[in-house]
């Protein structure tokens, strides 16, 4: 029918959109953006780099990647007044409640995140001081982690990308 | 609201062209909006399209790709291939749901 709307899907755009993402914290609270945003771009046919740089190495650590913590030190967005945030038992707690809270929402554990970008088409890369600095080959990372690259590297590969650094 | 006629049924539709009447479509409207974006239908297709289906009648809502791979069956690598590029929006299109609201 030749008045029918079709929605455009960018299926035409000959310039594919990439989109970086520097993941520089190890804690829970700081991997889940980085996941969800990629997450959402590769299911807008956005091409997404992530690398895993310094304390991010932590997310994609075999021995750290399934213990990763959330603390309410320093976090005034945690709603709870400074002086006990540092106490025993907080960081368990607080941690606990942000994962009974995304697991509420059917939102994935941070391995099953790490495959489900994958699957989608995701590139991951390691930092390659990093892995220096913590003494860590590719056999000790996530298994999904495409190589171990220098930040030379990652620029070059992410020419024309937009960036994000968490 | 626009209206269409697709496959000689008159259709309400949104701004994009998603069809915005759980019970205007039909199986004849899947395949012809899924020809309209390039898609050709199989029976991998269909078994998606059927569970969207399914689900939104059920929950209400357009189930998001995860959803589709945990409860739904069809994993996340087969549905960027069935519907390349964009598989949220596009398996929603066909089968005349709107677009999934989670973001995971």
């Amino acid at each position: 029918m030749s008045d029918m709307i079709v929605p455009s899907f960018g299926d035409d755009e000959g310039t594919g959109r990439k989109l970086a993402i520097i993941c520089s914290k190890g804690s829970l609270d700081m991997a889940y953006p980085a996941f969800i945003l990629g997450n959402a771009a590769l299911g807008e046919g956005v091409a997404v780099d992530l690398f895993f740089t310094f304390w991010g190495f932590d997310i994609i650590n075999e021995k750290t990647m399934d213990h990763l913590k959330f603390s309410p030190v320093g976090n005034p967005a945690a709603h709870m007044p400074a002086a006990l945030s540092p106490l025993p038992g907080v960081t368990s707690f607080a941690t606990h409640s942000l994962k009974k809270a995304l697991a509420d929402l059917d939102v994935p554990e941070v391995r099953e995140f790490l495959d489900l970008l994958k699957d989608s088409g995701a590139k991951i890369w390691a930092c390659q001081l990093s892995a220096d600095m913590n003494h860590l080959s590719k056999k000790d990372l996530y298994e999904g982690v495409d190589a171990i690259i220098n930040a030379s590297d990652f620029i070059e590969m992410t020419d024309g990308a937009q960036l994000l650094f968490i | 609201m626009p209206t269409t006629v697709i496959e000689g049924h008159e259709v309400s539709v949104d701004d994009e062209g998603f069809l915005t009447e759980y019970d205007q479509w039909d199986p004849e409207i899947a395949g012809a909006l899924a020809t309209a974006i390039g898609v050709n239908l199989t029976e991998d297709h269909w078994k998606v399209i059927n569970f969207l289906r399914e689900d939104f009648k059920v929950n209400g809502a357009t189930p998001t790709l995860r959803r589709v791979s945990t409860t739904g069956g069809v994993d996340t690598k087969s549905l960027f291939a069935l519907f390349p590029k964009k598989p949220a929006k596009k398996m929603s299109y066909i089968a005349g749901l709107p677009k999934p609201a989670g973001c995971v």
